[in-house]
């Protein structure tokens, strides 16, 4: 279980955030600006709240007080990235690779099944360039789950898809959903995908929760 | 038949003064591209100056610097023993310190222009930052830090104002070819002189050109095969269009 207060003071206002996902898919929906892409940040520790208290699986992540911080590589946050981030000098495999906990045969029999699992074992050799979108989301799904996160965070990632890639590729994350079980917080500013994919969805303006409009 | 001395010793000094430029040029633009702190801009000046300044007058700094009532030589004699004005080390020095600025800016620029969320993407899979710097900033960054080493190669290859400061002109021991053009030239040998020239001349053409060939066809694997897969795909749309 994810638990996460926070707050954090930004350039045009202030950020406050207070939420727990469960094993489900948490939809943190709500226009741009607005700090959805700071919460997941705060989350996996790449930015650091002013206040407040974050933890996974009964691990404190971040406290205020007493002072706790866990820097962004124990935390064992997924992060997929709004540009995918895929790592451009390596090839799918060495991505996929890259956050594996262990280097060993071990690695190499769940980096197959993982592959296989995202339908991407043809594009073994190629790198994140010729990749089309949607490979891309889907290497960018398997190097994060590749790593045994214990939250998965996903910032708007298929905002640069067109509309069909965009609906399979979010059926891929609610099947991954299913295999995992772990809690997802998938952030978007389209309604209709935060409907169809969030088992709850958190509405954030300016910085606040509010109660989704009509 | 000229004298290869002075061409071997600036090859020593340069390569020498390389060593120490490439780590701390490095060292110095990965610190100033991922922190702030107060008075950036001018320890960026700093670090800078030396390619604005007249070299005499960076070698004139060093003299006082390095020179016996100086505050690193005073201290080197003293209590050391070791003497570093008018030696080996001494040009060394300067031409590290001349050539500094070109390495450092080169690698800030190659910093600055690696993404910074793929770093932040390598941190979130587990990666701590020495290996992010490894196996992420380094090779995108690559580029930018060959072509600094050589320009910083290159400009300690020629270094003569600083030098001759510091060094002086020793026959052997640090008459690098610069000075021998200059003392050559004084003394009406032009012969010799401007047979040093060409050396020098040609060594750093080669440099130069070896560095844009390189640039230029030893593009990375994953650049040139995208370029490739996006131009088959540039032909294959145009052939459905037709």
């Amino acid at each position: 279980m994810l638990s996460v207060r926070a707050r954090k003071r930004l350039p045009d206002f202030t950020l406050e955030v207070d939420f727990e996902v469960r094993d489900e898919i948490l939809v943190l929906f709500g226009p741009s600006g607005a700090g959805k892409s700071m919460t997941l940040r705060m989350i996996a520790g790449l930015e650091r709240p002013d206040a407040g208290e974050i933890r996974l699986s009964g691990r404190v992540l971040y406290a205020r007080d007493p002072k706790a911080w866990v820097p962004p590589r124990g935390r064992r946050c997924g992060l997929v990235f709004q540009d995918l981030a895929l790592f451009p000098h390596l090839d799918v495999t060495a991505n996929v690779l890259f956050g594996a906990p262990s280097r060993d045969g071990q690695a190499r029999g769940r980096l197959a099944e993982m592959l296989e699992r995202f339908r991407i074992g043809h594009l073994a050799r190629r790198f994140p360039a010729e990749l089309s979108g949607g490979e891309a989301q889907r290497v960018a799904l398997a190097r994060a789950l590749m790593a045994d996160p214990d939250v998965l965070l996903l910032d708007e990632p298929f905002s640069s898809l067109d509309a069909e890639t965009r609906r399979a590729v979010g059926d891929e994350v609610v099947a991954a959903h299913r295999t995992w079980r772990i809690p997802f917080v998938f952030v978007t500013h389209d309604r209709e995908e935060a409907e169809r994919l969030g088992d709850r969805m958190l509405f954030l303006r300016g910085g606040r929760q509010v109660a989704p409009p009509g | 038949m000229i004298d290869w001395g002075p061409v071997l010793l600036s090859l020593r000094v340069g390569l020498t003064a390389l060593a120490f430029v490439f780590v701390t040029g490095t060292l110095a633009a990965r610190a100033m591209t991922r922190r702030d702190f107060p008075g950036k801009d001018v320890v960026d000046g700093l670090l800078v100056l030396p390619l604005v300044l007249p070299p005499v007058v960076t070698g004139f700094l060093l003299l006082l610097l390095l020179g016996r009532n100086g505050p690193v030589g005073g201290f080197l004699e003293g209590s050391l023993g070791i003497r570093l004005l008018f030696t080996l080390h001494a040009a060394v020095i300067a031409a590290a310190v001349v050539a500094f600025p070109l390495m450092y800016q080169s690698a800030k620029a190659a910093f600055q222009g690696v993404d910074a969320r793929l770093e932040d993407a390598a941190r979130t899979l587990g990666a701590g930052e020495a290996r992010v710097f490894v196996t992420v900033t380094l090779p995108l960054a690559w580029p930018g830090l060959v072509a600094g080493t050589v320009l910083s190669f290159a400009r300690s290859l020629g270094e003569f104002g600083a030098t001759v400061m510091v060094a002086g002109n020793i026959p052997g021991q640090t008459t690098t070819v610069p000075l021998a053009i200059f003392f050559a030239a004084d003394a009406g040998d032009m012969r010799a002189a401007g047979t040093y020239a060409l050396v020098i001349s040609g060594l750093c053409m080669v440099l130069v050109v070896a560095l844009n060939a390189w640039t230029r066809r030893r593009k990375p694997n994953w650049q040139r095969r995208a370029r490739a897969s996006r131009a088959a795909d540039d032909r294959h749309s145009s052939v459905t269009r037709c």
